[in-house]
């Protein structure tokens, strides 16, 4: 497994007040995502797993484009991946975060 | 004084995930993880394969209300390693029925699983071996253990004995039951005996109608989580210990089973030999009409 | 003195010599080694159905037991290569030259044939390419066909996969060659006349269907979301605005979700009755939701579909039947329709260079062509208008006098920017090339070729080539929608953002679409189960396909 690792600053925190949420499954071209509300408000980190080897390069512009456009910051992201595409990667992301800004019940 | 309301959304049990298939099933918003993903509780063996590991090593545990009732949940993940057995998936199985007796709750397993991983071979046949003899310390102590089977991966090999322990089994068209897969068969015994690809023939071997029928499992619902849900919640109200008495009754219903349909070449002529109208039209027809035809099923009731 | 009935002369030889091992046109099945031995002659052109779909498999067996020794040099050409059958007889030198058009199930094995000079290539055409040239310079001496059934005066039946067969028995039998069909069943009385028994010469009774490939079922269960977001994004990016009534779709998951998606994101659109109303296309199962929700008015089709027999017969008012009830298909004139009738076409590809030229082709496998460089072409002869045609040709051409200016065909690529194997499907330089140089070949086998490429659809967006005024708005607009891809990564962001602002390029949140709403909840049906409730029990999946 091919391990990666992001610290960037978010232009804007996650809302809500969920201290996690998860989205994904580990399959092949899928991916989970574990969000955790640890980090800086205006700070994302991201820890990949990836049985993908190779594609830091996509990585690296996926989880940038990431961070630009959704609201990233305070985040601790986990991600276990079992060789997904960077635009399931992106989807992924993107709803780990409207789930974790999902108001509480 | 507890808030109880249904989630009702339709959702496709088959397609769902575990995480959804318990946020369907349970009482709006009072499911609660046990050893959640967040705690990194992951399999000790599959990075010796380079193999990608899951949060929840592929089981979703924890503690819900079904129509206010509080029950223990087990949910696995179909989609992880086929939703195979490891040894951390196993232990927390083990360990929330060990808890579901302390806590005198019933549970309910979500089965979604091809039976043991293979890399992990030795401590997840342990913890079958584990989860049996757990359940049916539950069963012994008047408690429910309510299987529910209808996910991509079916319920085979380990899985498949672990139902046949539960005290109700709650099955749909696409769940399958089995100890040994289809091409497991079709390997032992040759492609004249058990042809996998024929897809038919598998659901008319190890399919939910077919155990539904044969008395394998106890009630047939649709693929629809509401479904599974008022069929929990009615497995739940039949109380049914496990002495020897249920023991030797459920021995002596397979007995009787197996000398009534041992002959039989395939599903049909066991559903033909049960005086089932056109047997061959079964697998087509829809719930509804499955369910009249069925009324002359083989049923479990007063065994298991 | 000059004979000018050579041709029917020989004609008459092979019919004698054949005779010997008829009773009238009725061949036994034990005689058929030795008839076909009778009347083919080394060195003949063969026309052996090799359909899309279906396969005269006994008469290829039979060719392919032949005794290279007595009859070789055969000139094969057929539509498909689909059967194992269809290359050995070239292994074994019982054929040495072949013109086709389409070889997907047999595309790995024929590279390598091709590679290994095993077969000498004649060239690699569209469906409605070779169909034409049946009657120019590819007229076959013999064509092996493929019938459902006959009766004794050679009637034939073909019944819904008729698929390529009247075009090769007119081309055939009508410039004196020999035509012989192998059919499940000797009838008193056909269903209906598909082709004439006077075309026919000889016919084999197989006692067994003919084989059929179940090309055009997609599994709705395997539809990812990034699909279902591409059809959204086609849906109201294209189908809408250009207001697409009549088109053909191309074999695919992306298509196959458009399909799927029109019931319910078509509808919440008020798309019905404006868009994707005439279709030139085979009975796809996933087309079941949006004929039954009243999308569809007619659809013309090129073969048949295992399992849609009876959900087509039950619909006549949609499909083409005959007074027997049962589908008659067409491709030679469907693929005409497919190029002339319809305003767009809509499939997918394997690669895209940076001028747009789109190829499936790659080093190891060559499938051919078939008949997306039909549908996916501009038609040049062109002449009457449509509003979508119209609107296409002023984007084009917005300076040129609208009376002298003619319209456009919408073709339109669409995929996901990585594919299966996480392959992506941008790229420098197509493998086309390379296959090119390595065999010799005049062209580089492509597909869709730039100047007829409109629209690029992605996950990312929409670019829109029509709208492209240089080669360099063009490189960058497809780089624009390239998504991660080495070629999109590598893309001029101030150039891209400019194409954008102009609707060059558009993005899903530009057509207000959302990519969390790309969910399969949105599909009319989510199975093959799905699909078989939604026919009311009609249509029949084959086995493979069934999880009950």
């Amino acid at each position: 497994m091919e391990k990666l690792s992001f610290r960037l600053t978010a232009a804007r925190s996650a809302g809500g007040s969920r201290a996690q949420a998860i989205v994904g499954v580990v399959a092949s071209g899928n991916l989970e995502v574990l969000l955790e509300r640890t980090s800086p408000a205006d700070t994302c980190t991201i820890e990949i797993a990836t049985a993908a080897h190779g594609f830091g390069a996509v990585w690296d512009a996926v989880v940038r484009d990431f961070v630009a456009r959704r609201p990233a910051g305070g985040l601790r992201i986990s991600i276990n991946d079992g060789g997904a595409r960077p635009d399931t990667v992106a989807l992924r992301l993107a709803q780990g975060v409207r789930k974790i800004e999902e108001p509480e019940r | 004084m507890t808030q109880v309301a249904a989630n009702n959304v339709s959702l496709s049990w088959y397609e769902a995930s575990a995480r959804q298939r318990i946020d369907a099933l349970v009482d709006a918003g009072s499911f609660c993880e046990y050893i959640g993903p967040e705690l990194r509780e992951i399999s000790p063996h599959l990075s010796i394969f380079d193999l990608p590991e899951q949060f929840d090593d592929g089981i979703v545990i924890g503690h819900g209300r079904l129509d206010g009732t509080p029950v223990l949940i087990a949910a696995q993940e179909g989609r992880f390693m086929g939703g195979a057995f490891g040894e951390v998936h196993g232990a927390k199985l083990t360990g929330l029925l060990r808890a579901a007796r302390a806590l005198r709750q019933d549970v309910l397993i979500l089965f979604d699983t091809g039976g043991v991983r293979l890399q992990e071979a030795n401590a997840g046949e342990l913890a079958i071996a584990e989860i049996m003899r757990a359940v049916i310390e539950l069963r012994r102590a008047g408690l429910s253990v309510v299987g529910l089977i209808g996910g991509r991966a079916g319920c085979y090999g380990g899985g498949s004995l672990i139902a046949g322990t539960c005290s109700r089994l709650i099955v749909s068209e696409q769940g399958r039951i089995s100890v040994s897969g289809p091409e497991v068969i079709e390997t032992n015994r040759g492609i004249e005996e058990f042809d996998s690809r024929d897809r038919a023939l598998v659901w008319r071997t190890m399919g939910g109608k077919h155990r539904y029928l044969i008395g394998g499992a106890d009630t047939f619902v649709d693929d629809e989580a509401l479904a599974f849900r008022q069929a929990a919640i009615d497995a739940l109200k039949i109380k049914r210990g496990c002495d020897t008495n249920v023991l030797e009754a459920e021995q002596n219903r397979l007995e009787r089973r197996l000398q009534r349909f041992g002959e039989a070449e395939d599903a049909v002529d066991i559903w033909q030999t049960l005086g089932i109208d056109a047997p061959t039209e079964i697998p087509a027809l829809p719930t509804d009409a499955f369910l009249r035809a069925a009324k002359r099923r083989e049923n479990a009731d007063d065994a298991r | 003195m000059s004979n000018w009935g050579m041709q029917k002369a020989a004609l008459g030889e092979r019919l004698t010599a054949g005779r010997r091992h008829a009773k009238g046109k009725i061949v036994p099945l034990p005689s058929l080694p030795a008839f076909l031995a009778a009347v083919i002659r080394s060195g003949d052109r063969v026309c052996l159905e090799g359909d899309n779909q279906k396969q005269a498999d006994l008469l290829a067996a039979g060719l392919a037991n032949l005794d290279p020794a007595e009859i070789s040099d055969l000139h094969m050409v057929q539509s498909g290569v689909v059967l194992p059958a269809h290359l050995d007889i070239f292994e074994k030198g019982i054929a040495r030259r072949l013109d086709f058009s389409y070889s997907g199930p047999q595309s790995a094995r024929i590279a390598r044939m091709l590679f290994g000079r095993k077969i000498e290539l004649g060239a690699v055409h569209t469906y409605l390419e070779l169909f034409a040239r049946y009657f120019i310079d590819l007229t076959p001496n013999v064509a092996l066909i493929a019938a459902v059934s006959a009766d004794k005066d050679g009637n034939l039946y073909t019944g819904p996969n008729t698929e390529d067969t009247p075009t090769v028995v007119e081309a055939t039998s009508y410039k004196n060659g020999l035509v012989v069909a192998q059919v499940t069943e000797i009838v008193d009385k056909v269903p209906r006349v598909d082709i004439p028994g006077d075309l026919v010469h000889f016919v084999v009774e197989a006692g067994r269907p003919f084989y059929v490939e179940p090309l055009f079922t997609r599994d709705p269960a395997a539809i990812t979301e990034t699909q279902i977001l591409t059809a959204m994004l086609a849906i109201k990016g294209i189908y809408a605005p250009y207001g697409v009534r009549r088109l053909n779709h191309g074999i695919g998951f992306n298509t196959a979700a458009i399909e799927l998606l029109l019931p319910t994101y078509g509808e919440k659109l008020g798309l019905k009755g404006k868009v994707c109303t005439h279709f030139a296309l085979n009975p796809h199962p996933t087309l079941i939701p949006a004929i039954e929700s009243g999308w569809v008015d007619q659809i013309h089709c090129f073969g048949s579909e295992v399992g849609m027999e009876d959900y087509v017969a039950a619909r006549s008012d949609i499909f083409f039947t005959g007074p027997d009830g049962s589908l008659r298909s067409n491709r030679a004139f469907c693929q005409t329709a497919g190029l002339y009738a319809c305003d767009m076409f809509i499939g997918s590809t394997l690669q895209i260079d940076l001028e747009g030229h789109s190829s499936t082709v790659t080093t190891s496998r060559i499938a051919g062509f078939g008949g997306a460089p039909n549908m996916g072409s501009d038609p040049r002869g062109r002449r009457h208008p449509s509003e979508p045609w119209l609107k296409a040709g002023a984007e084009a051409a917005p300076d040129a006098a609208p009376a002298l200016r003619r319209g456009r065909k919408l073709v339109v690529q669409i995929g996901e920017t990585f594919g299966e194997r996480n392959a992506p499907l941008f790229v420098e330089r197509l493998d086309a090339l390379e296959l090119a140089r390595e065999l010799k070949l005049d062209l580089a086998p492509v597909m869709v070729y730039s100047d007829d490429v409109t629209h690029i659809v992605t996950e990312e967006g929409i670019a829109n080539l029509l709208m492209c005024r240089s080669k360099d708005e063009r490189e960058q607009a497809i780089r624009g929608v390239a998504g991660y891809t080495d070629i999109g990564r590598a893309r001029d962001a101030k150039l891209v953002e400019q194409l954008r602002q102009r609707g060059v390029i558009r993005r899903p949140e530009d057509l207000g679409i959302d990519p969390l709403d790309a969910d399969r909840r949105l599909l009319a049906a989510r199975s093959i189960k799905d699909l078989m409730l939604a026919s009311g029990g009609l249509y029949r999946p084959p086995s493979r396909f069934r999880n009950w």
